[in-house]
């Protein structure tokens, strides 16, 4: 074997990006000199990537109790308890580097990562979402001094994202029902794709990745192990990017969504025998992670022989097999003397199913090839005792100097038309429609989505074993990460939750993508600490415990990190699916009311530079995010959720990106025809500003609509839950109309705004550059 | 009455028409694995939509080969029901059961949305339940939606009424050239269903049923399902009253 002829020495152990003092404790766990296989398998499991090295101590003050929570983190995904003897499974997991390199695949690979998280655990997939964040696509004040050829390359990069996601989620037959698009300067060299999966199973049908039974059948199921992937976890994703780093593309994996389907049903149709004990996937660090970390949490060792593994090529060494992250793999453990049931089902979907190894009693990840030792490891040792770094924080000095850079914006003169400033904020790539891109995936299969995409403020599943249903929504705001780590992510969650609610769903559990830079720099381990300070008090008050997720560092391109960008997944449950509010506008003369759950009209002159509309109308990002009031948040979640189930409300919008103006033409656009005749100055402060008023991102706010009849009902839950509700307008067939202070600040034909909102993405995105 | 889905390794919509079929429509419905040859005491078959063998080599060229298409095959020469949605029209096309192939959408993307088709005939055990000229609102979901066939072939499909259903707007008119708002894959004569020439055998792309439910966004998908319920009952009471009527060989 080739490999043995490689002698591992610190520099070997440093090109595998082990420190000298990783490299020191790799020595003191073995008593001796790990061989290159040995060093190959430490390199991937104490990669940044799969052991959270700098993240770890951090992530514990993440609240993870809750009385809907069965597994937190620490599996491969979350459960949480859904009532009726079901649970649902979620995760959401980042394939940032891999969508860079190589966008089409990359994103593939990644939806077909998170559904196998799902599947593993015995629930069948019934939703994905995408948290996506590009550069700049269009040249414009919002879009830095992206270059023309960098414009260019994030199209491409888009489109091959898109693409991809749907390439993998469509064949496969799961509907992708929802996520967010944002684009940002900081995004042109280190795009963000963030996917998210959600399942369902019974409750007493849950598998976990813990290996029992001493003797007990290792059996390898799936596709063939080729050379594919290989390193990804360590130097994809755990390293900076350089000029280098497209020719990192053959680390990139392939995906065969058709391969994983059918492992999703031989899977599911393997666990019903009863024959299976634990089942982990191959994801990062495939074969190495799968087996050291099940016979870890089992607390026992596992034998495998790599002469048995299914292999695609040829001369594989135990360095590659055990390194590979070919896709669409499962590692399990049998009952020994019932594996015949588990082969049978694999060979009935023509997959692969082979007995490489055994449980063993020694604790120890034992690796045979053709009858010779090639890695002996404690498992436990692998898996759990890797480095854990307390690494130095620091406050950036600019951070400071950016927060009290309230940059005088320029405001309009009292009364002025602000329609054309609007028509700019619709056409704008975060805020244009994004059915483009929508429709490139199938969001309805399994016939379950009965909020789809873009329709409402979070996707709607209805199950049907049930008359209950789940809502789910991701959010996060890079910008206001940017301007302070804390407020920003707080806002996530909040954002999160409350749009959620605004489809009637009680928020219950929470997943969270960790999205940043170099941890070895103190001011991004200042962000990293600062964010989940603000997302641990979030979920505590809202009641939305983090039941796993992701950490993704060094998301940097030469020496530039991103924003820090933090992407929660909101869980909500509805208890009864006929009850779920979507955003649209229903009939025409129906009320149009302002929910605030904060003190109405309280605003924040000062968070104006944080906003959409000073971004993209001025090109300005300064100042902080608006202040949060999470009490607020809770007594709207509250009255939201109430409001739904008295079936008191025909529709229910937040107020975010693009203010309240953005909202109420939002509910328009996704309406059957409708318009709006708002006045806003009943829900303003005095004296604010036109643009504030309309375009202003504070949080806690909802526009509902409701027949004129249902008024008072809706007062006295408001009321009850302490939200102010403020009627400021009526549904029309006219123009679309804002006034403010006595003067119509906004107005034109509905039909121009939509058309505005509606082409913008696709003319941007297929425009050559 | 008894309905079979045919399941090929990477169908995925096999669920949701059994769903729409068993919940919904309430009539007794099995799973078909592709290696079953064996379709006695089946009285419809449902080829549904998904990207059976992956789509590899092209979409239902590989899944015309599965052992249970030569018993489709018998099956519908004998006068059965079939109807293949989506990926079952393309298998449907594949193995020569309607005439005429699937190209990739005109601008190359896969589309999902809900679309308008016009019942151009009435007159099939698929469509006897609706209105001649009933628009139908249902969702589309594919890469290759797009059909073509050759002049000789369409004015015979035309000449024949074949063509089942037709892609239109919401208010019934025809899509025009490059009309994507109606026609979205670019079909040529913005065919979205067809039928065989003995009315028996239909293919669609949009997916009727996911359009069987008032809270999924349409129910107009059932009178699709209706109508084969309607064919069958009637077929089953003729045979009733002539006993010698033949029956449907497996």
């Amino acid at each position: 074997m080739i490999e043995t002829e490689i002698k591992v020495t610190p520099q070997v152990a440093a090109e595998h990006g082990l420190t000298p003092d990783e490299y020191a404790r790799i020595q003191k766990i073995l008593g001796r000199d790990p061989n290159i296989t040995e060093l190959g398998i430490f390199s991937v499991m104490w990669s940044e990537h799969c052991s959270y090295k700098s993240s770890r101590v951090h992530l514990k003050k993440l609240p993870t109790r809750g009385p809907h929570v069965v597994q937190g983190p620490g599996e491969n995904a979350g459960v949480v308890d859904i009532g009726d003897g079901l649970v649902a499974v979620f995760k959401i997991e980042s394939h940032n580097h891999p969508s860079f390199v190589e966008p089409f695949q990359g994103a593939a690979t990644g939806v077909g990562g998170i559904l196998r998280d799902i599947f593993t655990m015995g629930a069948r997939p019934i939703a994905v979402l995408d948290s996506l964040r590009f550069g700049p696509i269009e040249p414009g004040p919002a879009a830095g001094n992206a270059t023309d050829e960098e414009i260019a390359r994030n199209r491409r990069i888009l489109d091959g994202v898109i693409r991809g996601i749907g390439f993998y989620g469509n064949c496969f037959g799961v509907p992708t029902v929802g996520g967010e698009v944002i684009f940002e300067p900081c995004y042109s060299n280190n795009p963000l794709v963030n996917a998210l999966a959600l399942g369902i199973a019974r409750r007493e049908e849950l598998f976990f990745a813990k290996a029992s039974g001493v003797g007990n059948p290792v059996i390898y199921v799936g596709a063939k192990t080729g050379r594919d992937g290989i390193h990804g976890a360590s130097l994809l994703a755990s390293a900076e990017f350089s000029e280098e780093s497209q020719q990192k593309r053959p680390n990139v994996q392939v995906g065969d969504p058709f391969m994983e389907k059918l492992l999703l049903e031989a899977c599911l149709e393997a666990m019903r025998t009863g024959a299976v004990v634990a089942i982990q996937d191959m994801g990062a660090a495939g074969l190495t992670s799968s087996s050291s970390e099940m016979a870890s949490r089992g607390g026992l060792g596992i034998e495998i022989d790599l002469a048995r593994v299914p292999q695609r090529e040829t001369n594989m060494t135990a360095y590659d097999i055990m390194l590979s992250e070919s896709q669409e793999r499962m590692l399990l453990v049998a009952e020994r003397g019932r594996e015949g049931e588990v082969f049978d089902v694999f060979h009935k979907w023509g997959l692969d199913a082979v007995e490489v190894g055994r449980v063993t009693d020694d604790g120890k990840l034992r690796v045979l090839i053709h009858g010779r030792v090639a890695a002996e490891i404690p498992a436990h040792a692998l898996a759990e005792e890797g480095p854990r770094y307390e690494r130095p924080i620091a406050a950036p000095a600019a951070a400071a100097a950016a927060a009290a850079d309230a940059r005088p914006l320029k405001f309009a003169p009292e009364g002025a038309d602000l329609t054309g400033n609007f028509r700019r904020l619709l056409a704008s790539p975060d805020i244009a429609s994004k059915e483009w891109i929508t429709e490139q995936y199938d969001s309805m299969v399994r016939t379950n989505t009965r909020v789809g995409p873009g329709a409402g403020d979070a996707a709607v599943l209805r199950l049907k074993e049930t008359k209950r249903a789940l809502a789910i929504k991701t959010d996060g705001n890079g910008r206001w990460g940017q301007l302070a780590p804390r407020l920003g992510a707080m806002h996530a969650v909040a954002e999160a939750a409350r749009n959620v609610a605004c489809t009637g769903a009680r928020p219950i559990a929470a997943t969270n993508c960790l999205n940043f830079g170099n941890p070895e720099k103190p001011e991004v381990m200042w962000q990293f600490t600062e964010a989940i300070e603000g997302i641990a008090e979030a979920c505590r008050v809202l009641d939305t415990p983090i039941t796993g997720g992701n950490v993704s560092f060094y998301n940097e391109t030469l020496g530039k990190p991103i924003y820090p960008t933090p992407i929660l997944g909101v869980l909500g449950l509805l208890e009864d699916a006929e009850c779920a509010v979507d955003s649209a506008f229903k009939s025409e003369g129906d009320a149009i009311v302002l929910l605030d759950g904060g003190s109405a009209g309280a605003t924040n002159t000062g968070a104006f530079g944080s906003s959409q509309y000073a971004k993209e109308i001025q090109g300005v990002v300064a100042g902080a995010p608006p202040a949060i009031d999470l009490g607020a948040e809770k007594r709207l979640i509250e009255c939201l959720v109430k409001l739904a189930s008295a079936k008191a409300i025909a529709s229910a919008h937040d107020v975010s990106d693009g203010g309240l103006a953005v909202t109420l033409a939002e509910s328009c656009f996704h309406s059957n025809g409708f318009s709006a005749d708002v006045d806003a100055s009943a829900a303003a402060a005095r004296g604010e500003a036109a643009e504030i008023a309309l375009f202003g991102e504070r949080g806690a706010r909802v526009v509902v609509s409701l027949p004129g009849a249902s008024l008072a009902r809706l007062e006295a839950i408001a009321t009850e839950c302490g939200v102010h509700a403020t009627r400021i307008g009526t549904v029309s067939r006219g123009e679309f109309r804002i006034q403010y202070n006595g003067a119509a600040v906004v107005r034109g034909p509905m039909d121009l705004f939509r058309r505005t909102w509606t082409g913008s993405l696709e003319k941007a995105v297929e425009a050559t550059a | 009455m008894k309905f079979g889905v045919v399941v090929f390794p990477g169908s995925n919509c096999d669920d949701d028409a059994y769903h729409a079929i068993a919940s919904v429509i309430k009539q007794p419905v099995e799973f078909i694995w592709h290696q079953s040859e064996q379709l006695a005491g089946f009285d419809a078959i449902l080829l549904p939509g998904g990207f059976a063998f992956g789509d590899y080599l092209r979409t239902g060229a590989i899944a015309r080969f599965s052992p249970v298409m030569k018993a489709v095959s018998r099956f519908a020469r004998s006068g059965g029901l079939v109807l293949g949605v989506c990926n079952g029209f393309q298998i449907l096309l594949e193995a020569g059961l309607l005439p005429g192939a699937m190209l990739r959408n005109q601008r190359l993307r896969f589309l999902c949305r809900q679309v308008h088709v016009r019942v151009e005939n009435a007159e099939t055990p698929f469509t006897c339940a609706a209105r001649p000229g009933q628009i139908l609102k249902m969702p589309i979901a594919h890469m290759e939606g797009n059909y073509f066939c050759d002049a000789a072939t369409l004015a015979e499909l035309e000449r024949n009424r074949q063509i089942v259903f037709r892609y239109v707007h919401a208010d019934g008119r025809a899509a025009g050239v490059d009309d994507f708002e109606a026609n979205p894959n670019g079909a040529l004569a913005a065919i979205a269903g067809l039928c065989n020439r003995e009315r028996n055998v239909v293919g669609l792309m949009p997916h009727p049923e996911r359009a069987v439910e008032a809270a999924l966004g349409s129910t107009d998908g059932l009178v699709i399902f209706r109508s084969m319920v309607e064919s069958l009952t009637r077929a089953e009471s003729k045979a009733k009253a002539a006993p010698a009527v033949e029956r449907v060989p497996a």
